[in-house]
């Protein structure tokens, strides 16, 4: 029977849950974003679950301390409760920390879900696919030279001499022998596939501004959480683009900043080219995103965006989706010349405004608030 | 589900010879049971308190949370657990080293004795083991009678209140911190104003409640309630007699006090408590029980738990120090009139009157203080030269901490400053009747240390839920004196 602090820590956990829904718009809005740890767990800053008492206003308060420097040298390190190895008698949890809850994709995720009730998506093609896949995850005595393990090999080897008194500590030679030959060896398993790729797409010129962007950060953070609870494997483009586009990587996406003209439809023949190239529509859902505050150079340009939408990126993927940004600069007019095409149920196409902070909730619930 | 063992074969053989290294020491305590257990274990023990169990709440389930995520990350790590009941139950982490486990012994034999002779223990529940036991099955009663989430709800609250406690109470004879057991279809029926009613139900005999005469609710009664709970900072208590609740909650009130004072002389005494048990985990070890192959890991292990810190102090090491510096000054006559008036520094330096009562002094201080006592009557300049101490001061325009003095005087106080009322504000209770309107006017003594106004505005909030009539608080800010108040909706500063 499991210790009935289990329930209590199930309990807690129901707790934070419940209070880190309550607070998703907040956090959302905020820019808070939970940090990624890096093995499917978030971490949270929880600062409302603390139970309130009478206590004392702490930065005026200082402290005493022990070691070595003048008045006002900089105090270091330790707050309360850190690296004191030999906690004591049980006793009091005061303690001034904030508290940090770590909670796993599929449990933020399905937070998130949750606050906004979003359908489970159902992925493209009714039936996964299924696939096989060898993985070397095994050692053996046959194999082609290309997949020979040498470290194995020489251990193999020195056992051998070891055994036999061959081996010399004063002249250490290892020769192996055919038998010595060890090699990496597959096995064949039967994979699922179930993969999507979101190819993200930003409008980097100069009417984009750091608070745009900002919105684009959260707002696509919460919808990679969302889709990664939803497939098994995922992949991530990123392009930017002013008058013309190039792919990068995560970090680059968020912190450059162009001046210049705009062309959209550079983006999206960059999208198509990428779709193009490395996912077969067949065996990928495709969700290509683009964000920009609403400019295009000219309506040239955008008749050609909507012909490479219509003919190359559309047919091809789970949903086309547009968020236009609120600027200052932007004339909107790209949500205009979408919309009058796109209605708003249709089937493949999502628009969505995102006017401040506070509408990125709202907007994931646009774009994800079909289920496809 | 075997979650601890008793200890057999050598740790047992270890356990016979570090207790009779500390009886020869002259140590007393309550016997030792010392059981092993593995790391998860000894989480959901600490996230209790030390008690395998409790009533069930989350904040235990947060606590073990954020233990067994500290022992992953390698932020912190429990090496040993006692608990302050007969017998004293300690735990053993299995995955300790044989070194290790021989300085636990020797620390937990310190903690066992201090547990027993120092004065402000005397008079916790030896059997605590039983009554938190007891505390969960009545809790758990609670919560199937009137539904889990209410009950929660009214402990959350109920803990707001945790730390307005009365140190006093503690020497006022064993029955002064126990909770009332109550009947729980007891149902008081009568037509006086809520708070009243059940002040007057704590005041006289239950039984009779309900015959008691009608009292009329004249001004003459309100006051002399509030002549009689006016000072007061027992306002668990108070709450628990006074506010208008239903007996359940008065009970919770009283369990969740019971527990709170059973634990109050640990948060009084941490430093020589730490200090006491360390002073004798090394004396044991270094002059008894180490061999010289384990020199190495002890030192290691010692040095970690002496660790100085510059944003706090240590109270291991200054407890250790203070100790042994005593110690020291009592075995040289390094004490007394004579010496402190002595104005050769030379002869002062050299005083050795070879008095010797260093052993005999440690033990008399070990049962007679608490940290505050301790700090101020033995904190000396040399001493707070020699641990290289100081003070700190947050810096608005730099943003950070910075040393702000080394000066003996001010790090004395400030040490005390802090320790006083075991590092919480004193809150007494100014008038149960305020402005003759049945509010709660509640008073900060301030002795330096501004209040937090948001977390008090909150703790006002938990309050106002059990006593049901806006409540009040007198308090100093920057210099001047402020009251502030909740009337149930807004929380605002109030004029006097």
């Amino acid at each position: 029977m499991d210790h009935p602090i289990k329930r209590d820590h199930a309990r807690f956990r129901k707790i934070i849950k419940g209070k880190i829904r309550d607070n998703l718009r907040k956090y959302v809005s905020q820019g808070e974003m939970p940090i990624p740890k890096g093995n499917g767990q978030f971490k949270v800053p929880m600062p409302q679950i603390e139970t309130p008492r009478f206590r004392f206003g702490d930065k005026s308060q200082g402290g005493a301390g022990q070691g070595e420097g003048q008045p006002g040298d900089p105090v270091e390190g330790g707050e309360q409760g850190e690296g004191q190895p030999g906690q004591g008698e049980a006793g009091e949890g005061e303690g001034n920390k904030e508290l940090e809850v770590d909670l796993s994709l599929d449990e933020l995720a399905h937070i998130l879900g949750d606050e906004l009730s979003l359908p489970n998506i159902e992925p493209k093609g009714k039936k996964n696919m299924e696939s096989t896949v060898d993985k070397y995850t095994s050692i053996g005595t046959v194999g082609p030279d290309s997949l020979r393990h040498y470290k194995r090999t020489y251990k193999e080897a020195l056992k051998r001499q070891i055994s036999m008194g061959t081996y010399n500590a004063k002249n250490p030679v290892i020769i192996p022998i055919r038998s010595d030959m060890r090699y990496r060896s597959s096995t064949s398993k039967v994979e699922f596939e179930n993969s999507a790729v979101v190819i993200y797409m930003m409008d980097v010129s100069g009417s984009m501004g750091d608070e745009q962007k900002e919105i684009v950060r959260t707002e696509s953070f919460w919808i990679n959480l969302w889709l990664k609870s939803q497939y098994k494997d995922i992949e991530i483009r990123y392009i930017i683009h002013d008058a013309s586009a190039k792919e990068v990587d995560e970090d680059t996406f968020f912190r450059t900043r162009e001046s210049g003209g705009t062309l959209i439809s550079s983006a999206f023949k960059l999208c198509r080219d990428i779709i193009q190239s490395d996912y077969n529509s067949d065996e990928w859902n495709i969700y290509p995103f683009h964000f920009s505050d609403g400019d295009n150079w000219s309506t040239e340009d955008t008749k050609l965006c909507l012909d490479i939408l219509d003919n190359d990126i559309i047919p091809h993927s789970n949903m086309f989706c547009y968020g236009q940004v609120e600027s200052r600069y932007g004339s909107g007019q790209f949500f205009k010349d979408l919309s009058a095409k796109y209605t708003e149920n249709h089937e493949r196409v999502t628009l969505s405004k995102i006017k401040n902070k506070e509408s990125i909730l709202d907007s994931i619930k646009d774009f994800l608030g079909k289920g496809k | 589900m075997e979650r601890t063992k008793a200890i057999r074969g050598e740790l047992l053989e270890l356990k016979n010879e570090i207790e009779g290294h500390a009886l020869d020491y002259g140590l007393s305590f309550y016997p030792v049971v010392f059981e092993v257990c593995n790391y998860d274990t000894v989480c959901i023990l600490a996230a209790q308190g030390g008690f395998p169990s409790r009533y069930p709440h989350w904040r235990f389930g947060m606590d073990y949370d954020q233990l067994s995520k500290g022992n992953t990350y390698g932020f912190q790590k429990i090496y040993e657990l006692v608990i302050n009941t007969d017998p004293c139950y300690a735990y053993l982490l299995s995955s300790n080293r044989y070194v290790d486990q021989k300085l636990v012994m020797a620390h937990v034999y310190g903690h066992a004795d201090f547990f027993k002779n120092n004065s402000w223990f005397k008079n916790t529940d030896k059997k605590m083991m039983d009554v938190m036991a007891n505390h969960g099955t009545k809790i758990r009663r609670y919560m199937e009678k009137y539904g889990h989430d209410k009950v929660e709800a009214f402990i959350d609250t109920v803990l707001s209140l945790e730390n307005l406690l009365d140190i006093n109470v503690l020497f006022q004879g064993p029955g002064a911190q126990k909770s009332q057991v109550l009947d729980d279809d007891f149902e008081p029926i009568d037509k006086r104003s809520q708070a009243l009613r059940s002040f007057m139900n704590s005041k006289l005999d239950k039984r009779n409640t309900k015959e008691t005469a009608k009292v009329d609710e004249d001004d003459s009664t309100l006051k002399s309630i509030d002549e009689k709970v006016r000072g007061t900072r027992d306002i668990m208590k108070f709450l628990m007699d006074c506010a208008p609740i239903k007996e359940w909650q008065a009970d919770i009130i009283g369990i969740l006090r019971e527990e709170a004072y059973y634990f109050l002389p640990q948060r009084m005494t941490k430093i020589m408590n730490e200090g006491w048990a360390s002073y004798w985990h090394s004396k044991i070890l270094t002059q008894k029980a180490l061999r010289d192959s384990e020199v190495i890991d002890f030192a290691e292990v010692h040095s970690g738990v002496m660790a100085m810190s510059q944003k706090q102090i240590n109270p291991y090491k200054i407890g250790i120090e203070l100790f042994r510096d005593i110690e020291y000054r009592w075995d040289t006559g390094k004490f007394g009139k004579d010496y402190l008036e002595c104005t050769d520094m030379h002869a002062k330096e050299n005083w050795n009157k070879e008095t010797n009562l260093g052993r005999e002094k440690i033990f008399e201080v070990r049962k007679s203080h608490n940290d505050i006592t301790f700090i101020d009557e033995f904190f000396t300049e040399e001493f707070c030269q020699r641990q290289k101490l100081f003070t700190y001061k947050y810096n608005p325009r730099t943003g950070r901490n910075e040393i702000d003095s080394r000066d003996f005087q001010e790090i004395k106080s400030k040490l005390l400053s802090q320790l006083t009322n075991f590092g919480t504000p004193l809150i007494e209770v100014e008038s149960a009747n305020f402005q003759n309107r049945g509010e709660l006017m509640l008073k900060h003594v301030h002795q330096g240390v501004d209040l937090d106004i948001n977390y008090a505005a909150d703790t006002m909030r938990n309050i106002y839920k059990i006593w049901k009539r806006p409540v009040n608080i007198h308090t100093i800010v920057e210099e001047a004196s402020v009251a502030y108040s909740f009337n149930g909706k807004e929380f605002q500063q109030i004029k006097l």
